[in-house]
């Protein structure tokens, strides 16, 4: 910033608050204790004049940061869209007069909350420093695609579709994975009565004539570093040469690996040729080439055919999968078609727990198979037996509840998907006979990306080994900034999912290298210009940054200094949290925008029996729950101090003992839920500020207070009575506990 | 509306649900020109009036505050509420679109203050709460409405309600004379993501459900297990307030059925699997689920979801598509008459409440689409390159749960994206 720093503090008097508060007091606080340089009310903020007034000041007077003093910073957004200055908002509606009562005797303390607020706004602002791009990206477009099966190319020739070009590395010598070993594929299109052409000969030839897409076959992703916007990866061709290209973003559609049938002896895999699974009927039909397909024992012609669903799968079973492979029953569906289209006449038994076909296309071609004659019986399979020719499938018929043999010529497995994830990074060492940890885990698979990065080579796996994400709202919410897996890899899946999947990564990868160059963050913070950066000077290189960060974005140099890698960063501030040292920031969110502002509420005396509650809340969960409140008409103390945080995870350790030295009463930490299921959007942050409070403990030890008076609560969005009630508990026990003895 | 500026480049979305959102803004995101249109006051669509998701069991409205503030920050969206296509005429990269605007009675000097609601008496049916409750004429959609600005219900312009909320404002945000507005846009490509509407129940007609009180649909059960919801959370059943304990669960209500829905809806055994987890959630082992059903569709990863309720001793799964309900004329519970297909076995069981999970819709009818497009027999828009540069955008393209269909509103937006750089000539 060339300018002198110009800090403008705005009162509004707008929604009752001229009626509530005396804004003028507040706007003599905001100029003589917080030194703002330009104060002013007004009597409807976010007007169109009241906003012209701000933006006047911006214009003419050379203010620079600015503090708005008037509703919740979730409120009034387009009207307070200021460019290229710094700006805080002091929640002065939502935050005070909306959850305290209108009488005479709350006024008082109603009003020291407000002037707080203001106060603690225009400090923040004051600490803040409007961000801009590091310029660290170097504007590389390119997506590179690893793996060329219908998900990989169909992303590739999407994003060339929109202009950008694309690089496919394939393992394998031929285009077209999985699907290319298929006869036919699942309807995608009305009336979804027979099966399809697979599609692959019709995208290979799309990739052949674009010239803005390159395939690498035979090839492996060696080493890829960098981060969005400049990633460099190598790529490896079987013949040992490597070449090394740049790209924007890159798109892991790794597939899947076809689940070990051998694991099925009891189904007669192994034992019997003529026990397959459904890749084994694939083959069988493109062999036929038309004709009738043979079994494989004898060649003799199918007559009589026993899919069995589920097999392996939805199981606890040892060796078995737990969960549904989703596309499997349509799969048989089609495979029967393969019988009934070539000849009616052979019997083609489904035997299934749950059929499930759904939408529209999947319930018609489920219609379509019965119409062709296919049975649908449901039953569990407990046995296939062989002897000679013949095959027999033991099952509980479920409708009859009466055990069933049934006599087939061939059985088809429906086996199902592994997501082929590469090295799973956050498996728990294996502890030897001494108890000690392994340093390395053994790991039986190849890296898809082989990324450089600290924390590992591939993606993180979430359960099951499949990659990100499980959120139901952002199914591209990688923890890996600017890489994105489609697919199979992702979740089990069938073609047209994988078709429409692999589009959509291929708009997240567009959308990654567009905003690294402008150095924009990704959801949820999208277009965030702040990155952290650090005072190298101060760094003791604990590494705590680098192991928590999580979206591996720091990586670390050969003197084991944090390296920061900005477009792969989210800007959840995990990092700064985790800095023992302080020496990490954001330029519009710092130890000092939050320190400033704990450090400048009003601390009552001891004996004015007016405790202080700092409450730290997430910004996207706890503290539009508290505004929600609010807007019920929720009550909560006076006592409380709101600070919106980016995530719980930022919490450093310094804030809350710099708050119990300065006499603050309670502090209550409101994050999301963690654990398996975590709903955190920065991964661990609950999780991370959980750890670190459970710290907390020697420091209040060794002030001589209460642990009760730190709490840590996940709080959720819906909340709206819990959250107010949870500052209200930490009220109560402070009132039990008596005040704190470190006011000054 | 003169200043709503679009071109050529310019991406129109229209409806505003999560997979409209999603659409926008992941263009938008990409630096595109995005104006997404909703015909209710608010957006966030469906999934801003469930309780939680199956299987995280984690709150919509987490995601849609997360989607908020993106559009917040977002100066390449527009979002205009109260707005409907009625006609859409041209080819891909170059359609123009005339939206009917219909008067909100509120303007943008709006600060969501509720002072105008304070005043108004005339009360109507919520929607939001699928009229389960009441709301003022003059109101806020939801605590997470946006546009965060305040409707005046077209039922009290002209009397004295409308007078009394227009005085009561004092930012000048009311306006009584508001009319009617037609606009025209120039656009390249179009995401239609329309969404979908609950199938009626009372079409069922052995179902009862506009005969007995005690059956209501599976989305009125969302509502009412929702702290936020009419009965704050509690799940009281419609004729007596009394808790609801021992509730039914039927699928495939309207769905997989030729006389109804022909398809399979896809999210209605995971919706009331997630249901017999509020049961639980509420009453712990005094609390008691059945439920009937064809095929359970916990489909893929998330079967380990079901499995788990299926554990759960308090739920019972019976293999039935129920013929039809009574009703106990004392009790006022509802009967379940079936088969259960698994050793056939008949009954006759009585529930404190029953809930119809009912099936997917598609919003609009087959037959009133403003322009012609390749649209499957159940009355989803097919992925059709007849269809130019119209693309639909989750359940007005299948019956999706919300992850498939934010994924296919992404897929969509990147297909609009091809249509407008191309117009743009961005390629190479």
């Amino acid at each position: 910033m060339a300018d002198e720093k110009k800090i403008g503090a705005y009162i509004c008097k707008g929604c009752g608050l001229g009626d509530r508060l005396n804004t003028s007091q507040i706007a003599t606080i905001a100029e003589r204790e917080a030194k703002a340089n330009v104060v002013r009310e007004h009597d409807f903020l976010c007007s169109e004049e009241g906003v012209a007034m701000i933006q006047n000041d911006i214009d003419n007077e050379g203010v620079n940061h600015v503090a708005i003093c008037a509703c919740s910073r979730r409120a009034k957004s387009e009207a307070f869209n200021f460019d290229n200055i710094a700006m805080s908002r002091a929640n002065l509606r939502e935050g005070v007069i909306w959850v305290r009562p209108d009488t005479d005797e709350a006024k008082e303390t109603t009003q020291e909350m407000a002037e707080d607020y203001a106060r603690m706004a225009v400090f923040e602002v004051n600490f803040m420093t409007p961000p801009a791009n590091s310029g660290q990206s170097k504007g590389e477009k390119g997506i590179l695609v690893a793996g060329g099966g219908i998900s990989g190319m169909t992303a590739a020739v999407e994003a060339a579709k929109a202009g950008y070009k694309a690089t496919i590395v394939e393992k394998s010598a031929t285009l077209g994975g999985t699907a290319a070993q298929m006869l036919k594929r699942i309807p995608q299109h009305s009336p979804y009565t027979d099966p399809e052409d697979t599609g692959v000969s019709e995208l290979v030839a799309a990739i052949e004539a674009d010239d803005k897409i390159t395939v690498y076959l035979n090839a492996t992703i060696t080493k890829t570093s960098g981060a969005p916007g400049r990633f460099s990866a190598d790529i490896s061709t079987e013949s040992g040469s490597t070449v090394t290209e740049n790209f924007g973003a890159i798109i892991q559609a790794s597939g899947f690996e076809a689940y070990d049938a051998n694991q099925l002896p009891e189904l007669g895999y192994g034992k019997s040729a003529d026990v397959i699974d459904q890749a084994g009927l694939e083959k069988l039909a493109l062999e036929a080439n038309g004709g009738s397909i043979k079994r494989p024992s004898d060649g003799k012609e199918v007559k009589n055919v026993v899919f069995v669903q589920c097999a392996g799968q939805r199981s606890d079973k040892e060796g078995h999968l737990p969960y549904c492979s989703g596309h499997c029953c349509l799969t048989s569906i089609k495979q029967a078609m393969y019988f009934k289209d070539q000849n009616p006449d052979i019997d083609t038994t489904v035997l299934y727990s749950d059929l499930r076909t759904p939408g529209a296309g999947g319930e018609d071609f489920y219609r379509s198979g019965q119409d062709k004659g296919v049975i649908f019986t449901k039953g569990t399979v407990s046995e296939v037996k062989s002897s000679g020719s013949e095959l027999t499938v033991n099952f509980h018929d479920m409708i009859l509840n009466d055990d069933v043999e049934l006599g087939a010529d061939l059985v088809v497995l429906a086996t199902g998907m592994v997501p082929n994830g590469g090295v799973d990074i956050e498996a728990v060492p294996v502890k030897d006979e001494d108890g000690d940890e392994n340093a390395a885990v053994e790991v039986s698979v190849d890296s898809i990306l082989n990324l450089d990065y600290r924390q590992g080579p591939d993606l993180p796996h979430l359960k099951n080994g499949f990659n990100d994400s499980h959120f139901i709202c952002f199914p591209y919410e990688t923890r890996r900034t600017g890489i994105y897996t489609c697919g199979p890899v992702r979740r089990p899946m069938d073609m047209l999912q994988a078709t429409e999947d692999a589009t959509g990564a291929a708009l997240k990868a567009i959308q990654a290298a567009e905003n690294a160059e402008l150095g924009r963050a990704a959801h949820p913070r999208s277009g965030d210009l702040s990155f952290p950066t650090f005072r190298m000077e101060g760094c003791t290189q604990c590494k705590r940054c680098t192991v928590e960060c999580p979206f591996g974005a720091i990586d670390e140099d050969e003197e084991r200094y944090p390296q920061f890698n900005e477009s792969r960063c989210r800007r959840c501030g995990t990092c700064m949290g985790a800095c023992p040292v302080r020496v990490i920031s954001f330029e519009n969110y710092s130890i000092d925008t939050v320190g400033q502002q704990i450090k400048n509420v009003e601390m009552p005396d001891e004996f004015d029996e007016k405790p202080r509650i700092l409450v730290l809340a997430c910004e996207n969960d706890a503290y539009p729950a508290l505004d929600m409140a609010a807007m019920n008409g929720v009550e909560y103390s006076a006592f409380a101090r709101v600070i919106p945080i980016r995530c719980l995870g930022s919490t450093n350790l310094i804030w809350v003992t710099d708050a119990l030295n300065s006499g603050y009463d309670g502090i209550v930490l409101m994050g999301c839920k963690k654990g398996d299921d975590y709903q955190c959007h920065f991964v661990k942050g609950s999780e991370i500020a959980n750890d670190r409070m459970s710290k907390v403990a020697d420091t209040l030890q060794s002030l001589s207070l209460e642990p009760e008076r730190v709490a840590t609560y996940e709080v959720a969005i819906t909340d709206t009575e819990r959250a107010p009630q949870l500052i209200n508990d930490m009220a109560e026990a402070v009132e039990k506990m008596g005040m704190s003895p470190f006011k000054f | 509306m003169s200043d709503v500026i679009a071109t050529n480049q310019t991406i129109l979305v229209v409806g505003g649900g999560i997979s409209g959102m999603t659409a926008a803004l992941e263009a938008a995101e990409c630096g595109k020109q995005v104006i997404l249109i909703e015909k209710s006051p608010s957006i966030g669509g469906r999934v801003s009036q469930l309780y939680r998701y199956f299987p995280k069991l984690c709150h919509p409205i987490c995601g849609i505050e997360i989607n908020l503030r993106r559009i917040k920050a977002n100066r390449n969206l527009r979002v205009i509420s109260m707005a409907e296509v009625t006609s859409i005429t041209g080819e891909s990269g170059n359609y123009s679109v005339n939206i009917k605007l219909s008067p909100r009675y509120v303007n943008e000097n709006c600060t969501a203050c509720g002072e105008c609601a304070k005043v108004v008496e005339a009360e109507f049916d919520d929607e939001f709460n699928y009229n389960l409750s009441k709301r003022k004429g003059a109101y806020l959609v939801s605590n997470m409405a946006y546009p965060q600005r305040y409707v005046l219900d077209s039922g009290i312009i002209g009397s004295d309600d409308a007078d009394k909320a227009k005085a009561a404002c004092k930012y000048d945000a009311i306006d009584l004379d508001m009319q009617e507005q037609s606009l025209d846009l120039t656009v390249g490509a179009v995401i239609w993501a329309t969404g979908w509407r609950p199938y009626d129940a009372a079409k069922i007609q052995p179902y009862g459900y506009d005969r007995y009180e005690n059956v209501i649909t599976s989305l009125e059960f969302e509502r009412l297990a929702n702290p936020q919801g009419p009965t704050g959370g509690k799940l009281l059943r419609p004729s007596d307030g009394k808790e609801a304990k021992d509730i039914a669960f039927i699928q495939c209500a309207g769905s997989r059925d030729q006389n109804h829905l022909k398809h399979c809806s896809r999210i209605c055994c995971m919706g009331s699997l997630k249901h017999a987890n509020y049961v639980r959630e509420k009453y712990g082992d005094d609390g008691k689920s059945t439920i009937y059903y064809i095929d359970i569709r916990a489909i893929d990863r998330i079967d380990d979801f079901h499995r788990k309720v299926k554990e759960d001793p308090n739920v019972t799964f019976t293999k039935s598509k129920v013929a039809s309900i009574t009703e106990d004329k004392e009790t006022a519970n509802p009967i379940c008459h079936g088969v259960d297909t698994e050793g056939y076995n008949r009954y006759s069981n009585p529930h404190d409440l029953v809930v119809l999970a009912v099936g997917m819709e598609p919003s609009v009818a087959k037959d009133s689409f403003p322009i012609e497009l390749v649209i499957n027999e159940e009355g989803f828009i097919e992925q059709d390159p007849a269809n130019g540069g119209i693309f639909a955008a989750g359940c007005s393209a299948d019956a999706l749960d919300v992850n498939r269909s934010v994924q296919n509103a992404t897929a969509s937006a990147l297909r609009a994206i091809q249509v407008v750089n191309r117009t743009a000539g961005m390629e190479g």
